[in-house]
């Protein structure tokens, strides 16, 4: 946090990029494919560690974003034919809006009672879509047919189902993305968010309106997740009701704990870390959420830090 | 069948889903009243309870009462036995932080279900009621059996009640949930104390989910709604307080039966989470606690 | 000369104890003004009704001519009126220099320039003396200098009152007479109102007393009248000095 070494930051995080490009071009298609999908769910992993990690709320509701935007670009895209700049708009605007409400009425609360009522509200969501189930294809979802996922620009077109166009979609918002959020928590606002994180009181005793801080955060960790969301479904082409549930609330909790709590490139290792330790295992068992509880239990007891989180405290004290 | 019986109906089925939601919302509620800890994992010690009483009911299969009755006994103990273990393993290790216990809890709620996925697997079983005794009202016949499970869970929360404001166990309790430090300077084993509340916590939803068991079957995502309706519960009653958890589980049971008669169960549950979320937002005490300013 | 800051029959009730009972005070701008009374006889309570950390049971409170007794406390805090904290609370894991640049980022109206913020931060640090300190953890520092840090914080929100709540409490001697030093080349720009126990450090610094007492103002007056006021000895110096 200290304004010392924002060049090596930069390098380091333009590294990552370049090293994920020049991936695109050497991996066999598989781990091609699933690199992609880490990608664009580790966006969910940093909009997720926007709040957790730099401002201190434990959300348990953040399912509700990720699917505002899943299914505010399918949706718009499935039933109106919506173009796909439009549809990812559409549910880049859910996912802010439906962060605002959310905000307004959960920042009322603090500590445990912030989790169950983050919770409670992504339940409620995730009941919503289940009984829409004739606009939103209840518990089997919608699949995203091929030809509505053609971008296009000026005169080129860009099929976003082609592994190349998809790998390099997922780069660029995974990119975009990073790079913003370590703008903002290098910024005086991320030092904000990180006092309020620290001593919430105290901040307001600095003339800080803390609320308005924080519901400006929920709203960018809330948009983030969207904009994973709505990536989601135009490039992977499914929109499910399972991304609404519980279980997807708890999972980048999961990624950002393996990562490492407030470092922005923690979410990124934790979602790769989760995503290949549950493929190498799925070989012998098919009990992947075995493997995911002993994770959180193992990764709070033991590894509170998580990696980059004890990479940082034990060598390189200047990683953002 | 007219609106009335139909009503009574409704009415009689919500007071058992009241009493057996008395019986695991307390649980969770003396768990985090007394130990500040949200047990996300509740539900499936809940689930436990109901898996368990089928595997001893099976082994024991002589006579459909004595089974039951082994159940009854065995399958609680074994549940506490392994709150006792996590307790002792994971949240005391965490120093009851309530921030890290949730993470913890729900990890352990994924590794019992998919536990009890891998040994008891995905089929819902039944378990025989101990007696079919069949109770004739006027417009419909009613089971005795639901008629006994509302006065069981009656007759325990009675004896919970009595044990938290008459004895000496209960004042120990009280007094670790005021102030857990003083308590310790007192002489109080508060790390005891924390052990048998989380392990009787746990052991109050088994028992609700062996007495559910021969209307409902065991199946491994049991837990996931008792849990939903515990959380309501205990947070419209006010967090830690018996009276108001008893009060509230009555009035979400009855509501619950009530309008998944004659509404959609989805819709149902959308408007009762949102309210809930509601009075969290706008009255954390509960709708029956009192102000803490 | 019109009061900087006036209460009128300010209370707060904590139950049934009335912690501040009716209190009507007055702050000329430019006083050192120092508040001491015995424990619990509600200076803290008094000076967190004015800072806007509680919300009072009733009365009014006027700041530069303007009723502020319903903003909440970061409002204030924007007007002009900093507290500093009688337990250190300082960001034990910020650096001293993020501690610092909180305030020092908001209270700047031109804004963007690192520039800016980096020059106010070192000013700052460099009047409490902990400009060599700026990149230590503030949660490593001394105690002393945590306190220091507290003050500094305080002085970067360019306050036009600044209350300072017990500041000397657990320092050595040595950092006392620094202290007030630093205390006068405050209120060259700021009116200070300041809780202190140590009544040495109160007589030399201030301007004028007012003594609490069971939550209301026994007496008030300059340091010499208040040495010689009987009612004050048997209430409160009595009780330290004797």
């Amino acid at each position: 946090m200290s304004e010392a070494s924002p060049a090596k930051a930069y390098a380091l995080h333009l590294g990552v990029i370049a090293l994920l490009f020049a991936l695109s071009f050497v991996l066999p298609a598989y781990h091609h494919g699933l690199l992609a999908r880490i990608m664009v769910l580790a966006v969910f992993a940093m909009g997720y560690n926007m709040l957790f990690g730099y401002v201190g709320l434990l959300s348990l509701g953040h399912a509700m974003f990720f699917s505002a935007g899943l299914y505010g670009a399918g949706l718009t895209v499935y039933h109106f034919g919506w173009s796909v700049p439009a549809a990812f708009a559409a549910g880049l605007a859910c996912g802010a809006l439906l962060a605002l409400a959310i905000g307004l009425l959960a920042l009322r609360t603090s500590g445990v009672a912030f989790m169950i009522v983050t919770m409670m509200f992504a339940q409620v969501f995730y009941l919503v879509i289940l009984y829409f189930a004739a606009w939103t294809g209840g518990d089997q979802g919608l699949v995203v047919p091929q030809p509505a996922r053609i971008l296009v620009l000026g005169s080129a077109s860009l099929d976003l189902t082609n592994p190349t166009v998809r790998y390099m979609s997922a780069l660029a918002l995974f990119s975009i993305v990073l790079l913003v959020t370590l703008a903002i928590v290098r910024s005086r606002y991320g030092r904000v968010l990180v006092a309020i994180r620290e001593n919430e009181g105290r901040t307001k005793m600095l003339g800080y309106d803390t609320f308005s801080n924080k519901l400006a955060a929920v709203v960018v960790s809330g948009a983030i997740c969207a904009a994973s969301g709505a990536a989601y479904a135009l490039l992977f082409g499914y929109v499910g009701s399972s991304f609404a549930s519980v279980q997807y609330s708890i999972l980048p909790l999961l990624w950002v704990l393996l990562g490492g709590i407030a470092t922005t490139l923690g979410p990124l290792i934790g979602t790769l870390f989760m995503y290949y330790v549950v493929d190498v295992t799925s070989g012998y068992t098919s009990a992947y959420l075995l493997i995911v509880g002993i994770a959180l239990i193992l990764l709070v007891l033991f590894f509170p830090k998580g990696i980059l989180g004890t990479i940082r405290q034990r060598w390189l004290g200047w990683l953002p | 069948m007219h609106f009335g019986p139909h009503l009574l109906l409704a009415a009689l089925e919500g007071l058992v889903t009241s009493a057996v939601l008395a019986l695991t919302a307390l649980g969770l509620s003396l768990v985090f009243g007394v130990m500040r800890v949200v047990n996300v994992a509740h539900g499936e010690f809940f689930m436990l309870g109901a898996v368990l009483a089928w595997a001893i009911s099976t082994a024991i299969s002589d006579h459909p009462a004595l089974g039951f009755l082994a159940a009854l006994v065995l399958a609680p103990l074994i549940v506490g036995l392994i709150a006792l273990v996590a307790e002792r393993l994971v949240l005391r290790r965490l120093n009851y932080n309530p921030e890290a216990t949730i993470v913890a809890t729900i990890g352990m709620l994924y590794i019992i279900q998919q536990l009890a996925l891998t040994f008891y697997g995905p089929e819902a079983r039944p378990v025989e009621a101990p007696f079919s005794y069949r109770i004739l009202l006027p417009w419909f016949g009613y089971s005795g059996y639901k008629l006994s499970i509302i006065a069981a869970s009656a007759f325990l929360l009675i004896a919970t009640w009595l044990v938290l404001t008459r004895t000496k166990i209960g004042l120990v309790m009280r007094a670790t949930q005021y102030d857990r430090e003083t308590a310790q300077a007192f002489g109080i084993p508060v790390e005891r104390v924390y052990a048998g509340v989380f392990a009787f916590g746990a052991m109050l939803a088994a028992v609700a989910a062996v007495l559910i068991v021969p209307i409902s079957q065991a199946h491994y995502l049991m837990g996931q709604d008792p849990l939903l309706l515990s959380f309501i519960v205990v947070i419209i009653g006010g967090l830690g307080s018996l009276r108001g958890t008893v009060v509230a589980a009555v009035l979400i049971g009855l509501s619950d039966g009530i309008i998944s008669v004659f509404f959609s169960p989805t819709l149902a549950k959308i408007i009762a989470t949102l309210l809930v979320a509601m009075v969290l937002v706008f009255r954390p005490q509960g709708l029956f606690g009192t102000s803490s300013r | 000369m019109m009061p900087l800051l006036t209460t009128k029959g300010l209370s707060r009730n904590f139950g049934g104890l009335r912690a501040v009972d009716g209190v009507d005070f007055a702050l000329m701008p430019g006083e050192i003004r120092a508040v001491i009374g015995p424990n619990g006889a509600g200076k803290t309570t008094f000076v967190s009704l004015v800072s806007g950390r509680i919300q009072p049971s009733s009365g009014m409170i006027v700041f530069d001519g303007a009723d502020i007794t319903s903003l909440p406390a970061y409002a204030r805090v924007r007007l002009g009126v900093a507290y500093t904290f009688q337990i250190t609370s300082v960001f034990a894991n910020l650096t001293a220099y993020d501690n610092v640049a909180l305030p020092v980022q908001r209270t700047l109206t031109d804004g963007r320039s690192k520039g800016a913020v980096h020059a106010g931060v070192m000013a700052a640090l460099e009047r409490t003396g902990l400009a060599d300190r700026a990149h230590m953890q503030a949660g490593h520092l001394s105690y002393g200098h945590q306190r220091l840090l507290e003050v500094a914080m305080g002085l970067a929100l360019k306050p036009r009152l600044l209350i300072l709540d017990e500041p000397t409490q657990g320092l050595a001697d040595s950092e006392i007479d620094n202290f007030i030093g630093l205390v006068r080349e405050i209120a060259n720009s700021a009116t200070v109102l300041l809780i202190e126990h140590n009544m040495p450090v109160v007589m030399q610094l201030a301007d004028r007393i007012t003594v609490f007492n069971a939550g209301r103002i026994l007496a008030e007056g300059t340091p010499e009248q208040i040495r010689a006021n009987a009612e004050v000895q048997d209430a409160y110096l009595g009780a330290t000095h004797g």
